[in-house]
């Protein structure tokens, strides 16, 4: 193997790649032939070739058992929803390959079960979705796990990475579900499982090095190769969540008329020399800032010195106190965890006994923030350091984009509901939307990255058909799906589903689909405005309205995507679509409830809700 | 009908042609989801229907920058012969106001209702509403005979009662007799209609006429109706408190076009008397004169009046005689004293009646004057009727004697106002809707006559003529929809903020006004009022109103006939 390469320096083979023996051993001398300069050209020539399919041709994609290597095989596994776990996948399978282990890696979902026993070394890396639902990549694997077909797996060694939010009450429910399950299945633990609050990317290191310490000591050759990272010299600063881009904003609007009971905001940035690229179905990150106001009433009430130092990271980079309450830490939301840790700090009776109340911990958190913590159970006598240290991270917002940049080059637009309620005797504000609502003028700024999103992609054929069904800002991805299509004038038919409160005040970008109406590329279009008659009508009611020619449409092949709220919209749609399935199609419930894994398993049936 | 006619038909009687007797495809776009509005061309037919639609222009550029359409949603007319409206109606249209419409109600200057603000997905159950209690919005606009209107007077209950008894004969015998209302609102059945044109529509015929149509019946001395202005315009004749027929007045009219000296508002004419039985017959005939000879061509062109100022009047006499079989009789004296209300109570034949002042017209409830729950709560005890008056006002009418006090305590109670606290000038003053839903509007009129009426009334005070009735009106556009050509101070709109301002009408609705200076805004119109004003209440004869007075100090000549509306004028 040749030093010089650095970090692609792997070799391929039939067993870590898609190709055979003769396409592998060609390319391994091609590949160690090249210079940096022409690898970096020919990897963009052809990530942008359009003859590139993403799909590999059926039965090309093997997981052969036999391996000549006397290394153990790893299979990374991931369960992701907003697309934080398949990241973390993809890089720890990098740092794999560079260290010269066999790896593979995939969504659960996209993972042959029948192997399952076969694997060797294990690593799963989940989200947890909803009330402790797995994502929808990791649905038919997780059911898999848990039914009587699973495999025992004595000799798997394995360890899982669990991502999660704690302010919901199944925290990382699904790691600690798998992780248990595959001790149950007779798996070997090689590692703790870890759980990661939204902040994660911290504990997600430290699992990593934990993991890769336990497998160098087990495998059979360690390498003393040091991990190496490519620097990508061609192309200037790469943008990501760490280095977020600052954009532009180019355009600032509420879609909603005068009298709506909604802020819904289009945001336009300008992506000009971010290098930044996106796919419609993406996400964009935005890392936003707490209000001023709040952070300095939070300061005031602690007794703190909004100017003094404060360290932020492991590296010891340093703040002023303000700065770091303003853009680094979370101190809206809280948490039964962040409770328990803050009466650790005090010696406040009050708090001390609310903690030790679960149900009472519950109903306080709701609508309130540290501000209300600080006011409630004063006075205080903490360092602002040592209640730093307890603190979330602020993190990322992601957005649906609402735009394709084939249509809008060196732009990004979104769509995001400014969130305002009253709670406690307190008008409480969403950080970001607020944030872009009221403090993001045309001419500022704000820190941008984009998340890739693979399981919500259009149809890889301009030919097939889709039904795009969508509540509030839950189109805002159809949008950029309608613009990719006009733009690539594919021929394949939409059908938008779209529901809201007031058809006068809240028909989200109504004059841009009654154009694309009137020109054909929306072939169909049905709208729900639920106030706007005594029975309420929603997209769901739209759809079993239309349940012969959805049925129809599913037939003939037609992709259908689901984007919105979870609880209020997403599962009653699916209710709706297994029975549209079991009246229409005249199947039983199971028949229909296989119907739609089977949409699942052949990406026709893809969500991305929230 | 060609060889009568100046050009091809305009594009408008194609439409009505296609309309199929008014359908169009109304149903197929009041079921289209996506937007609120409707295509143009069933925008028009609708008209017949009663409605307009309209978009709150106030909103129009934001709602543009938000990527939505503009504020569509629908004027209503609510056709009320001779203005009368049980309670029970009076309900009816207060709940369609607030539950579809913008909480507010209309009184319109030719007595109907308008609700304002209506959504395309509930116009049908408005007007299935509107149907129970037997009112109907068909023929409140479009190319047809509109609303017929009869004074108000609560002076006379029982020749009232027999001229009412005649404009409802009117109204029911000219209205279109296509079954399209009822199915396109009322779920009547749809049946393949195999009849001939005459059967269907045997007056109107398949284009109905080249333009609106417009009625109306004054019982003097008062003429509210404006009756000079109607197309067709019957002046009852009363003797010893017995209705002994009606004088004939043909060719009145408000529209013109800014700019367009061909076209010009215009005094309806006595052509002779006809007696109480023969109103229909009369009626008949000379819509069916302008069903023929009207202008087809241009819809500018296209009223009565200017058929007959084309032709001369002997000619409309003689048509009218063939027609009818028969000559109307000699024309009978009359004579009117005031075109405006009188407010408070009234007895008259042994019912009480109490006239409402109503500003512009408008029903709502403001932070101080809650004036819709008043009348809501007086409908719900109240037994006789309301009368919408011709100016904007209301009349709650035949309170019986035992009743007056109990109307009276409601009408203390929510503070309603017979207008007595106001000047002469407000309590004589009309405007028409224009912005933000007309769509017509070049300028305000009904959001800003009342702020101008505060300042004239300023110099009114300092001038001393705070109780001198004077007729003031203003229109947002030229069609004229508050009749300001008849005004004693009219205000035609032009531009935002800009008005031509005329003067010298006559106080009776008798004589039209002049152009007395184009295109000026509020400073202007102070400027030139003042010294008239001043002027007026200085040399002014015993008796003599403002209009009459700008003729006789030579300020403005007096518009004999609608033919010299545009010439010498005073600029």
């Amino acid at each position: 193997m040749d030093d010089r390469q650095g970090g692609n320096a792997v070799q391929l083979e039939v067993m870590n790649s898609p190709f055979d023996e003769k396409q592998a051993r060609l390319l391994n001398e091609l590949l160690a032939s090249m210079t940096e300069t022409q690898k970096i050209w020919l990897s963009g020539y052809l990530a942008s070739s359009p003859v590139l399919s993403t799909k590999a041709p059926e039965g090309e994609t093997k997981e052969r058992e036999e391996t000549e290597t006397k290394k153990r095989t790893i299979t990374i596994l991931y369960g992701s929803h907003t697309g934080n776990c398949e990241e973390l996948a993809e890089q720890l399978s990098q740092t794999l390959k560079n260290r010269d282990f066999q790896v593979t890696v995939s969504s659960m979902d996209d993972f042959k079960t029948k192997n399952l026993k076969k694997t060797e070394d294990l690593l799963v890396l989940t989200s947890t979705h909803g009330d402790g639902d797995p994502p929808d990549n990791a649905m038919t694997f997780y059911e898999f796990l848990f039914s009587k077909r699973a495999p025992q797996l004595d000799g798997v060694r394995y360890s899982v990475l669990a991502l999660g939010d704690s302010s919901y009450e199944f925290y990382c429910q699904t790691g600690k579900d798998i992780d248990l399950r595959l001790e149950e299945l007779g798996a070997e633990r090689i590692h703790d499982r870890v759980d990661c609050d939204l902040d994660f990317e911290e504990p997600a290191d430290l699992w990593k090095e934990g993991v890769l310490k336990k497998l160098d000591e087990q495998s059979a050759s360690s390498s003393d190769r040091k991990e190496q990272v490519t620097p990508d010299t061609a192309a200037g600063p790469v943008y990501s969540k760490a280095n977020p881009f600052r954009a532009e904003i180019l355009e600032n609007i509420n879609l909603n008329g005068r009298g709506s009971n909604k802020e819904t905001r289009h945001i336009e940035l300008d992506l000009e020399g971010s290098g930044l690229d996106y796919e419609p179905g993406d996400s964009l990150g935005i890392l936003p800032e707490n209000e001023a106001s709040l952070t300095d009433e939070l300061i005031e009430e602690m007794g703190w010195d909004k100017e003094m130092s404060v360290t932020i990271t492991r590296d010891g980079e340093i703040r002023s106190l303000r700065e770091a309450l303003l853009s680094v830490y979370e101190t809206t939301v809280l948490t039964k965890p962040l409770l328990e840790k803050v009466s650790d700090l005090t010696d406040n009776e009050e708090l001390k006994a609310l903690v030790a109340d679960q149900e009472a911990v519950k109903s306080y958190i709701y609508g309130r923030d540290l501000l209300d913590v600080a006011r409630d159970f004063g006075p205080w006598d903490v360092s602002a350091e040592s209640f730093l240290q307890i603190l979330r991270k602020l993190p990322a917002r992601l957005y649906s984009i609402a735009s394709s940049s084939a249509a809008n080059p060196d732009e990004v637009h979104l769509t995001i509901g400014a969130l305002r309620y009253e709670a406690n005797g307190r008008s409480r504000n969403g950080v970001c939307s607020v944030q872009c609502a009221e403090r993001a003028e045309p001419g500022s700024s704000l820190p941008v990255f984009v998340q890739k999103n693979r399981n919500f992609r259009l149809p890889e054929h301009g030919s097939s058909n889709v039904i795009m069904i969508g509540a509030g800002t839950g189109v805002a991805p159809y949008r950029a799906f309608l613009e990719e299509r006009e733009e690539r004038e594919d021929e394949g038919e939409n059908w938008l589903f779209f529901g809201e409160q007031y058809f006068v005040t809240d028909f989200l970008y109504q004059t841009e689909w009654q154009r694309w109406k009137k020109d054909g590329l929306l072939s169909r279009m049905d709208v729900a405005f639920s106030r706007d008659t005594d029975k309420k009508v929603y997209v769901q009611d739209r759809l079993w309205e239309q349940r012969e020619e959805v049925f129809r449409w599913l037939e003939e092949g037609a992709y259908l995507y689901v984007c919105g709220d979870e609880s209020r919209m997403a599962k009653d749609v699916e209710q709706t679509l297994q029975a549209i399935v079991e009246t229409v199609g005249n199947v039983s419930t199971e028949e229909a409830t296989d119907y739609i894994k089977g949409l699942r398993t052949q990406k026709r049936y893809q969500r991305d809700v929230y | 009908m060609s060889d009568k006619q100046p050009g091809p038909p305009s594009e408008m009687e194609q439409l009505k042609e296609n309309s199929d007797y008014l359908r169009g495809s109304l149903e197929e776009s009041f079921r289209e989801p996506l937007t609120a509005s409707i295509p143009e061309g069933d925008a028009k037919i609708l008209k017949f229907h009663g409605s307009y639609m309209q978009d709150d222009r106030d909103l129009r550029l934001e709602r543009k920058q938000q990527k939505l359409e503009p504020a569509y949603q629908f004027m209503t007319r609510v056709r009320a012969p001779g203005g009368v409206a049980t309670p029970e109606q009076w309900l009816v249209m207060d709940d369609i106001a607030n539950k579809y419409g913008n909480g507010t109600l209309k009184l319109t200057t030719r007595q109907a209702f308008q609700t304002h603000g209506v959504l395309k997905w509930h116009m049908k159950s408005q007007i299935q509403e509107i149907n129970e209690v037997l009112m109907d919005t068909l023929a409140a606009c479009g190319d047809v005979n509109r609303n017929v209107m009869a004074g108000a007077n609560p002076y006379q209950s029982k020749v009232h009662r027999e001229v009412y008894e005649w404009s409802k004969e009117l109204s029911d015998y000219l209205s279109p007799r296509t079954n399209a209302y009822h199915e396109l609102w009322l779920d009547e059945e749809k049946i393949v209609d195999t009849r001939t044109e005459e059967e269907i529509e045997p007056m109107y015929g398949k284009w109905y006429l080249p333009r609106k149509f417009k009625i109306g019946i004054a019982v003097p001395p008062s003429n509210d109706v404006d009756v000079y202005s109607q197309d067709l315009g019957f002046i009852a004749v009363v003797e010893n408190d017995e209705l002994q027929g009606f004088n004939v007045a043909v060719g009145g009219g408000m529209g013109m076009t800014h700019g367009n000296t061909d076209t010009y508002p215009q005094l309806a004419r006595v052509i002779g008397f006809c007696k109480p039985e023969e109103i229909v017959d009369v009626a008949e005939k000379i819509i069916t004169i302008q069903r023929d000879y009207g202008n087809r061509s241009d819809r500018k062109n296209a009223r009565f009046k200017y058929t007959i100022d084309k032709r001369g009047l002997p000619w409309v006499e003689e048509e009218l005689e063939k027609r009818l079989g028969y000559g109307l009789d000699k024309e009978r004296d009359y004579h009117f004293d005031h075109n405006g209300d009188r407010y408070g109570w009234t007895e008259g034949d042994g019912e009480w009646h109490f006239t409402l002042f109503v500003q512009n017209g408008r029903i709502k409830d403001e932070e101080n004057y809650p004036l819709m729950t008043g009348l809501r709560e007086i409908a719900r005890v109240h037994e006789g009727e309301f009368r919408l008056s011709p100016n904007q006002n209301l009349v709650i009418a035949r309170v019986q004697a035992e009743k007056k006090e109990e109307i009276e305590a409601l009408i203390q109670q929510y503070g309603l106002t017979d207008g007595k606290s106001h000047s002469a000038l407000r309590r004589n003053s009309m405007a028409c809707v224009a912005m933000p839903t007309c769509g017509l509007a070049m300028a305000e009129s009904e959001r800003y006559l009342p702020t101008l009426v505060d300042k004239l009334e300023d110099i009114l005070d300092e001038a001393g003529l705070r109780e001198e009735e004077i007729v003031i009106r203003m229109s947002g556009c030229p069609n004229g929809c508050s009749r300001p050509a008849l005004a004693e101070i009219g205000f035609i709109g032009k531009a935002p903020g800009k008005y031509n301002m005329y003067l010298g009408g006559g106080f009776t609705g008798n004589r039209l006004n002049r152009l007395y200076k184009e295109s000026i805004g509020e400073e202007e119109i102070l400027e030139t009022l003042r010294p008239l004003f001043f002027q007026y209440a200085k040399d002014r004869e015993e008796g003599e109103h403002f209009g009459d007075f700008l003729i006789r100090s030579g300020h403005v000549k007096a518009v004999e006939s609608g033919l010299d509306f545009h010439s010498e004028v005073n600029l």
